[in-house]
């Protein structure tokens, strides 16, 4: 995918460019952007250097772990036809967690062994069970409560107060969260009542 | 209120995290620097990464083809209120994280950090996804077909956290 969107806009950029008269600008262009992109490389070692350090004494002294077992409840309360001992439910608050934490790299191998577990109990094993449902649904409405990268190019860029957005953040994924849970529970309703409560 | 809140959650993380590692006999800053290291790989993997997206995007955008674009759909989008600088990456920001990334900066460069569409598409880039690519990673490595109402749920997920983010960013920072 990326491949095709990364030759478009190449492509498209410089077709538009000798269509419109307008070529001079193109090669310098291009050179000051991979320029641009080593600056900000540098920019972001620093704050992502911060951040994986601190993480790393969140994830030795267990408190990830301790979060993911407070989360139990909540899981329970989205996936109710999960049992307490489901092996399921450490990897999906595991991911929660990783993912309200905006440690995207590390949320990805629970997500998929969550997937794995719920894949084990799918009465069908080609079609979605409700419980994968609500667990990508709640993943994609966004869980992340500080953005981390998007923080530190705001810096590289001068901000006046680059965090401001942290509050601003939170209360929009939060909204899309609810949202997000409202409509799978709404859809499970739906589906129960037209398939007799079988999937 | 709000933006101490924003303030105040770096540092009460460094609090939080750091005190209950101390609680734990955690050696902190020893645990901190071997975490760091990861940070290191981490952005040495990505620069090539981001020095192809930079450049992909520079080049569109000086050809004048991302204004040009801007500017096609600008009649379309303007009653809406929703800044038209920010549609390719709101459009993009469900397809892919990096392409997204690379116009994020570019409206930052162009606009700045601090105006009304770089704070809007700060706030967007918190509470948004990159739906597609999740959703088939997912279902691929389990190798469900029928992924019955997930796309559904994931697109109005995004579009809620997009309009949620353009009235919060205008009720926070006004406009």
């Amino acid at each position: 995918m990326l491949n095709y969107i990364w030759a478009a806009f190449i492509l498209i950029g410089i077709i538009y460019a000798v269509v419109t008269g307008n070529v001079e600008g193109l090669t310098n262009g291009a050179l000051d952007a991979s320029v641009e992109a080593v600056h900000l490389g540098i920019r972001m070692l620093g704050i992502l250097c911060m951040w994986t350090g601190l993480m790393k004494i969140a994830e030795k002294s267990g408190l990830i772990e301790a979060l993911s077992k407070k989360m139990t409840p909540a899981v329970l309360w989205l996936f109710p036809r999960l049992s307490r001992d489901s092996e399921a439910i450490p990897h999906i608050s595991t991911n929660f967690i990783a993912n309200i934490l905006g440690l995207g790299w590390a949320a990805t191998p629970p997500g998929l062994k969550a997937m794995e577990e719920l894949q084990k109990i799918n009465s069908d094993k080609t079609r979605a069970s409700r419980e994968m449902c609500m667990f990508l649904i709640v993943n994609l409405s966004s869980l992340q409560l500080v953005t981390i990268n998007i923080i530190a190019f705001r810096a590289q860029y001068h901000s006046a107060n680059p965090s401001e957005i942290i509050a601003p953040g939170i209360l929009a994924t939060l909204v899309s969260t609810v949202i997000a849970i409202t409509f799978a529970k709404i859809m499970e309703k739906i589906s129960t009542r037209r398939e007799g409560g079988l999937v | 209120m709000i933006l101490f809140f924003s303030n105040i959650m770096i540092p009460m993380l460094f609090v939080i995290i750091i005190a209950y590692g101390l609680l734990r006999r955690v050696k902190v800053y020893d645990v901190f620097v071997e975490g760091a290291k990861d940070g290191f790989a981490t952005i040495f993997n990505i620069m090539p990464t981001f020095i192809g997206l930079m450049l992909s995007i520079g080049i569109l955008r000086v050809s004048g083809a991302l204004d040009a674009f801007t500017r096609l759909i600008a009649p379309l989008i303007a009653p809406t209120g929703f800044p038209e600088d920010a549609v390719p990456l709101t459009l993009m920001r469900t397809v892919s994280s990096s392409a997204a990334t690379g116009l994020l900066l570019d409206v930052y460069g162009t606009h700045g950090p601090d105006s009304f569409v770089g704070r809007f598409v700060s706030v967007m880039m918190s509470s948004t996804e990159t739906i597609f690519y999740t959703l088939s990673l997912y279902f691929l490595a389990v190798k469900i077909t029928k992924t019955r109402y997930t796309l559904a749920g994931a697109l109005l997920a995004n579009l809620v956290g997009v309009i949620a983010s353009l009235l919060i960013t205008e009720w926070i920072f006004g406009r």
